[in-house]
């Protein structure tokens, strides 16, 4: 690739600014893997179909297969590796590590941050407004049972810790 | 006795564990940190200096002889490794059960996206654009391509007759039994190929070593597998061949037989550049190429008796293979095995086949076979009752196999037999009786109303239905197959003092790594955190066997309990008391390592007493033991819309013992519904032999909108063989959900499908076809 077609791309990623060197053509999946080496958020379609690569962008749930980096220029970033909070896994992780929630893990990473972005804007989630949220993201392993129990379990613990 | 229980997932376990008592609890699982953080680390997570991507050139037509293959002159080739069939320094083949599949097609191809030129370059976009830049002159050839084309031997794909392997099991006397039957029913049953679809696509990377060795790193089931066909490809001994597990997101066999073939490519392209390789599939080139489940057909004619007793079995089973041999007749052996369902039968012949024709080779997908003629037979099953005018629990009830009965292979069944156990569980728990009257009832009210005009008010002629399966899986590998895999196991102390597990089978998202922690730590009496489990690495660990056939708890978790119980008595008689404790066992441990040196425990497998096979009557004990399940599937159809909505699963499974509820709750949920998605939605579209919905867009597997509640029951009926009574799990789940749901459609509609997946176009034309 000709290096005079890279353009620089500064995004809070995590709460960090960090500034990458990319093509227009890059997409934030791109970026955040191979450029910035978080390698959480995982390549399962390169189509939008399958949700592994979700992460937030000001906060809401996307796509990162789908959207070019440059188009989140300025923009705040939440990846996998952004959940835990100084080491401390987020109660959303520890929930998905404790019912079973995840099995092989691939697909737990965008799992995570859809859950993430719903319990954000939802405090005490219903089972169906859980599976509705979590419909983009295919899993293989589970069954989804265990996955649903986590966000449920999350949301209690999350809920307790308001009080 | 049968013990039963519902693994709680609200269960928490990080907290609560009361140690060193392990088996049976549900402990955290290993992996699980690593997996939730996003720490873990995946084929294509590796950073690897000086890489090369490597990518594959497939064939476009489905058989036809390579007339010329030109690399395009106007593309710029610098810095562009390219491998044919000549650079390879071993023999050009996929060693697996045969030899017959080229690792690179020479003079023909005989599917379309066989591989015939590996390209690999440092920039990634430029070695996908020169794939376009390869061009390939073919003579066409006529293809076979599905098993009824590969019958009438439309092309010759293998030998003069298209057969791979044909299987004859023969029990009684057929003709006498159906002689005294009082009925005679027949059946036709047809299922389609099926998708793996782990998510994380297949990847491996390859690397020349120092001693002139090759070392692969990549997503896999079963290292050795790849280690022998890798010795084959490059002309190497054993020692120079390293093959090391990553991370794998999800395998259900679709990485037991594959990773051999992008292992062997990855290999060949860092043979000739001397650099690193990695070889990512993305998915459209993993869905169009990788193994699938073998379509099949099978049709069965039975002798019943008035009463519902059943009489005599005639199975006439054909699958369909694809191009080259992979594992097809052992997933036909499987098959054939299975046919009889988990019945007794007084007479009964199977006669199953697997043919060879122009598409890519199907390999191992959960259940390996069994599934296939499950459903068969299943719904068979249900016919029959609906012939006789009977309850197909009813059916069921009167006709499972007990302790004491013969399965068509002459196996008396020994010890652990759930059959009644969990389909009465299930039928308990589902309410299966009171839900079948009642939605009898609600379907002819909502008939009488609608014909009266009156109708529901958003207008939808909505059906309900609930439908039963039971099925008996066999744990491990079929007939001699343990014995000839001849398993290692081992267990050593690491420098610092704690038990190091060394198995070649692979954690793929099950929990293996978790459990083989918790059956150490239970034998030595210390807490599962502190035993080790290394990476699967051919330098590493001995050949325990591939992760196949639900084999590595049950088979692989003996040799490593008795391994552990070889230590302990090792270390109790050195210290001169019994180990207490962690702390304890840590002290002793580092004592022996200081005064007598490492130590290591091994374990090889041994044929349990009893278990007798043979290959060329099919008669004998097929399997050391089965599992057994049950389930009930209630659905809603939308006569209009032909759609199915899956409300509400329940399912008992009897699996000896569970060593940890949550990770076996895992298994039956996530297959429950790997079965649910082929029996309803998972459809493999061919179109002149070259898969056309090979992405997710338009395969369609289900998405947590589409899964049922599944209420999952555990039954325990304990093998003696088996560690703290345990029987493979792993594939059982996926035989019983196809042929349920089946069921339940039949019962909402009054319209039995005989093939799946019951899409709603399928569904549609059998509701106008009977003028619903």
């Amino acid at each position: 690739m000709d290096a005079a077609a890279l353009v620089p791309c500064t995004m809070q990623v995590n709460g960090d600014a960090r500034t990458c060197a990319i093509t227009p053509a890059t997409t934030l999946l791109e970026a955040l893997r191979y450029t910035l080496g978080l390698t959480g958020s995982k390549q399962g379609c390169d189509k939008g179909d399958c949700g592994a690569c979700t992460v937030l962008v000001d906060g809401v749930p996307t796509l990162s297969c789908l959207t070019l980096a440059l188009a989140c220029d300025g923009r705040a970033v939440t990846t996998v590796e952004g959940l835990a909070d100084k080491g401390v896994p987020h109660p959303l992780q520890d929930a998905f590590d404790r019912t079973g929630g995840a099995q092989c893990g691939f697909c737990t990473p965008g799992m995570l941050m859809s859950a993430y972005a719903l319990l954000q804007r939802e405090a005490a989630p219903t089972r169906d407004e859980i599976s509705h949220a979590l419909s983009g993201n295919l899993c293989r392993c589970t069954g989804y049972t265990k996955i649903l129990d986590a966000v449920e379990l999350a949301a209690a613990e999350l809920r307790e810790r308001a009080k | 006795m049968a013990r039963s229980r519902t693994a709680s997932p609200e269960r928490p376990a990080r907290k609560t564990i009361t140690l060193p008592a392990s088996v049976g609890v549900n402990v955290p699982r290993k992996d699980g940190r690593d997996k939730v953080t996003g720490a873990a680390l995946y084929l294509d997570d590796l950073r690897v200096p000086g890489v090369l991507h490597g990518r594959t050139v497939r064939s476009t037509v489905a058989n036809a002889r390579i007339v010329s293959v030109t690399l395009d002159p106007a593309f710029d080739w610098t810095g562009m490794t390219v491998v044919d069939h000549r650079d390879i320094p071993g023999e050009n083949c996929v060693a697996v059960i045969e030899r017959d599949q080229p690792m690179l097609a020479s003079t023909h191809v005989r599917h379309v996206d066989e591989p015939i030129l590996l390209l690999a370059h440092e920039d990634a976009e430029r070695v996908e654009a020169a794939v376009s830049a390869v061009k390939i002159e073919y003579e066409p050839l006529t293809p076979a391509l599905n098993l009824e084309e590969s019958l009438e031997k439309k092309a010759l794909v293998r030998g003069d007759d298209n057969v791979f392997k044909t299987i004859r099991i023969e029990r009684g006397d057929l003709d006498e039994a159906f002689v005294r039957s009082d009925r005679v029913i027949e059946g036709e049953y047809w299922c389609g190929h099926q998708e793996q679809l782990y998510i994380e696509n297949n990847a491996m990377l390859a690397e020349r070593t120092k001693d002139g060795g090759i070392h692969i790193r990549g997503s896999m089931q079963c290292p050795y597998y790849v280690h022998g066909a890798l010795q084959v490809l490059l002309n190497l001994p054993p020692e120079k061949v390293r093959i090391e597990q990553t991370v794998t997101g999800g395998g259900f066999g679709g990485k037991e037989d594959y990773p051999s073939v992008i292992g062997g490519h990855a290999a060949l392209l860092a043979w000739k550049s001397g650099r690193p390789v990695k070889i990512v599939y993305d998915r459209l080139e993993d869905l169009a190429a990788t193994t699938k489940r073998h379509p099949a057909r099978v049709r069965i004619k039975t002798g019943v008796m008035n009463d519902g007793t059943l009489v005599a079995l005639d199975a006439d089973v054909v699958m369909d293979g694809g191009a080259y041999l992979t594992l097809t007749p052992v997933v036909l052996s499987r098959g054939a095995i299975h046919a009889g369902g988990c019945y007794r039968w007084d007479a009964a012949r199977i006669f199953a086949r697997a043919v060879a024709t122009n598409t890519p080779p199907n390999g191992a997908f959960r259940g390996f076979g069994a599934p296939q003629t499950l459903f068969a037979i299943e719904s068979h099953m249900d016919r029959i009752a609906a012939e006789l005018g009977m309850d197909p629990l009813a059916l069921r009830r009167k006709n499972a196999v007990k302790l004491g009965d013969v399965t068509p292979t002459g196996q008396v069944l020994k010890e652990s037999v759930g059959s009644h156990e969990v389909l009465e569980r299930t039928a308990k728990r589902a309410k299966y009786a009171e839900k079948r009257a009642r939605y009898e009832r609600e379907n002819a009210a909502a008939e009488a109303a609608e014909r009266a005009g009156k109708g529901a008010k958003d207008g939808r002629r909505l059906r309900r239905g609930i439908g039963m399966a039971l099925a008996m899986h066999g744990a491990g590998f079929t007939g001699s197959g343990e014995s000839k895999l001849n398993s290692l196991a081992a267990l050593d102390l690491t420098p610092d003092g704690r038990p190091c597990v060394r198995i070649s089978n692979t954690e793929i998202g099950q929990g293996t790594n978790t459990v083989f922690g918790q059956i150490v730590g239970e034998v030595l009496g210390i807490p599962h955190e502190q035993v080790l489990v290394h990476v699967p690495d051919t330098d590493h660990v001995p050949d325990s066997g591939p992760t196949v056939a639900s084999r590595t708890l049950m088979v692989v978790g003996g040799l490593i309990e008795k391994c552990a119980k070889k230590m302990k008595e090792k270390l109790e008689l050195f210290a001169e008391h019994p180990i207490e404790g962690g702390a304890d066992f840590a002290r002793i441990a580092k004592r022996w390592l200081k005064e007598r040196g490492p130590l290591r425990v091994e374990q090889r497998y041994q044929k349990p007493t009893g278990i007798e096979w043979d290959d060329d009557t099919y008669q004998g004990d097929a399997y050391g033991v089965f599992a057994y399940a049950a389930i009930a599937v209630e659905v809603e159809v939308d006569l209009d819309t032909a759609e199915t909505k899956l409300l509400h699963v329940t399912t008992a499974q009897d699996i000896g013992r569970a060593i940890h509820p949550v990770l076996c709750a895992g298994q039956i949920e996530g297959g429950t519904l790997q079965g649910l998605g082929w029996a309803l939605m998972e459809e493999v579209r061919h179109k002149d032999g070259k898969v056309w919905n090979h992405q997710l867009t338009n395969y369609i597997i289900p998405t947590s909108a589409d899964a049922p509640p599944i209420d999952v029951e555990i039954v325990e009926i304990p093998y003696s063989n088996g560690p703290w009574g345990a029987k493979g799990v792993g594939e059982l789940p996926m035989d019983v959900p196809a042929p349920a749901v089946i069921a339940a459609i039949a019962h909402a509609t009054g319209c039995r499908l005989d093939e799946i997946p019951a899409t709603p176009e399928r569904l549609m034309r059998a509701l106008q076809r009977r003028g619903a």
